[in-house]
């Protein structure tokens, strides 16, 4: 009877102590979210740390995927040979008149900065980074790439899938890092439509198409229209390809990006030498404020 | 019989099983799939492990440990810190406490138990992460998102089963 009631006693003591490391853990999730809040850096530096630390096993997973991926690619393509085959000799035809034009405008241009003395821009340095994860689910539209600080990625730096504008650093480890892309949320670039010239700002949402906003009154933009980088702001150099205009709705014109979020498995981060310009432009953009 | 230093490290192996499923399933979600627009849905393969052992083995899956994954998983997915890991925190909590109502139950109502659960921590998750960073989703990505993980959580209960009963018979 005696031994009985000591372990009524220890399982109410193990209960009691149960229950207290729990509040005591839903106390420090409440804790993080403000330190998040009160110490974004600190945040920051601990969200690197763990990223760094889980990168490699990433690394490794994000393979297998490749290779069903690559050879779901193979299939489909021995498919569509022919009418792929007979796609491209369209396209090349095409193109070489394209390269005629290309290099005749090349001369020209070259004559004339060399008549106006013009101060050509400088190069850039390019660092190649496999895509590790594709985080974030419904709330964040980011990556997490293999190369961080170690390699030379700063925070706000522009990531390029090919040629085109997939979005910037936005949290740099020792060696991973995240990218911010265009769609997300917090995403948002200074660009202009090619052609009327228009300067906006392309705002990410969430949704696979972010939208043109702060457009001039009197700008107009029709589907089609090709979108690029405005180098305002100095993240970005001017020129960059980022989408093509879509729709025009009561929402403001929508974007579809160049570079999709599934296709993506290695990414070009290219550092233009802006870093001060960077840093300010991100600074500025995180207030949600924008240039 | 007092078990040797190798039999006692293959327990311990053993009983890394449940917080090993977990983490892996969690990375799964994130590894890249290259299917069109599958990134923004996928289902939470991470709270599906952290309710099975929750439910089934709640002495190897420790609270402190859905924790922890709940935390990392913040810190990869980019989400405030502390989010995911409060979600998580509650979502082991009621299923260990209710896991007598779910063993001496059949399998759909499980099913049903996880479908509740899951629907109360979504709805947590989108709560806080608007409150605390502003953060929100298209309502349709979310329901899909739901309606995925509910789907899903049958294979991947059975998944977790048999590497229970295949790893994890002796005690």
């Amino acid at each position: 009877m005696k031994h009985s009631g000591a372990v009524v006693r220890l399982g109410a003591l193990k209960l009691l102590i149960h229950r207290f490391a729990f509040t005591a853990m839903v106390v420090a999730a409440f804790g993080l979210m403000i330190l998040g809040k009160a110490d974004a850096v600190l945040a920051e530096r601990l969200r690197a740390a763990i990223t760094d630390a889980v990168t490699p096993a990433l690394n490794v997973l994000s393979r297998p995927a490749e290779v069903i991926a690559d050879v779901a690619d193979r299939v489909r393509n021995l498919a569509a040979l022919h009418a792929e085959n007979e796609k491209l000799r369209e396209e090349n035809r095409r193109l070489l008149h394209w390269q005629t034009v290309a290099r005749r405008l090349e001369d020209e241009n070259r004559l004339l900065r060399r008549q106006t003395h013009a101060v050509s821009d400088a190069a850039a340095r390019y660092v190649t980074a496999r895509v590790v994860a594709d985080t974030g689910g419904a709330f964040v539209r980011s990556v997490l790439v293999s190369a961080g600080a170690a390699e030379g990625v700063r925070k706000g730096q522009a990531v390029l899938a090919g040629e085109a504008l997939v979005g910037r650093v936005a949290e740099v480890g020792r060696r991973s890092a995240r990218v911010l892309l265009l769609t997300d949320l917090n995403s948002r670039i200074p660009v202009a439509t090619v052609g009327a010239r228009a300067n906006a700002i392309l705002a990410g949402d969430n949704s696979d198409q972010p939208t043109l906003s702060y457009l001039p009154l009197d700008a107009v933009v029709e589907p089609g229209q090709r979108v690029v980088t405005s180098g305002h702001g100095g993240a970005f150099p001017p020129g960059i390809p980022v989408g093509v205009v879509t729709a025009v709705g009561n929402g403001g014109p929508r974007v579809q990006p160049f570079a999709n979020r599934h296709r993506l498995s290695m990414v070009t981060i290219a550092d233009y030498g802006l870093d001060a310009l960077a840093v300010s432009a991100e600074s500025t953009g995180q207030a949600g404020e924008g240039p | 019989m007092k078990p040797g230093p190798l039999q006692r490290l293959d327990a311990l192996v053993r009983h890394l099983v449940p917080l090993a499923s977990t983490l892996g399933l969690m990375l799964l979600t994130i590894a890249p799939n290259r299917i069109p627009g599958a990134a923004a849905v996928m289902p939470m393969l991470g709270w599906m492990a952290v309710f099975y052992w929750a439910v089934f083995r709640p002495d190897l899956l420790r609270s402190w440990m859905a924790f922890l994954a709940g935390v990392l998983s913040d810190a990869l997915a980019g989400l405030p810190m502390g989010v995911s890991a409060l979600a998580l925190l509650i979502l082991h909590g009621v299923a260990s406490s209710q896991r007598r109502f779910f063993l001496g139950n059949t399998f759909v109502v499980a099913w049903w138990g996880f479908a509740m659960l899951a629907a109360g921590v979504s709805l947590l998750v989108a709560g806080l992460a608007f409150v605390v960073d502003g953060r929100h989703a298209p309502r349709d990505t979310l329901a899909l998102q739901y309606v995925l993980t509910v789907l899903l959580y049958p294979p991947v209960a059975w998944t977790l089963a048999r590497s229970q009963v295949a790893l994890l018979r002796q005690r």
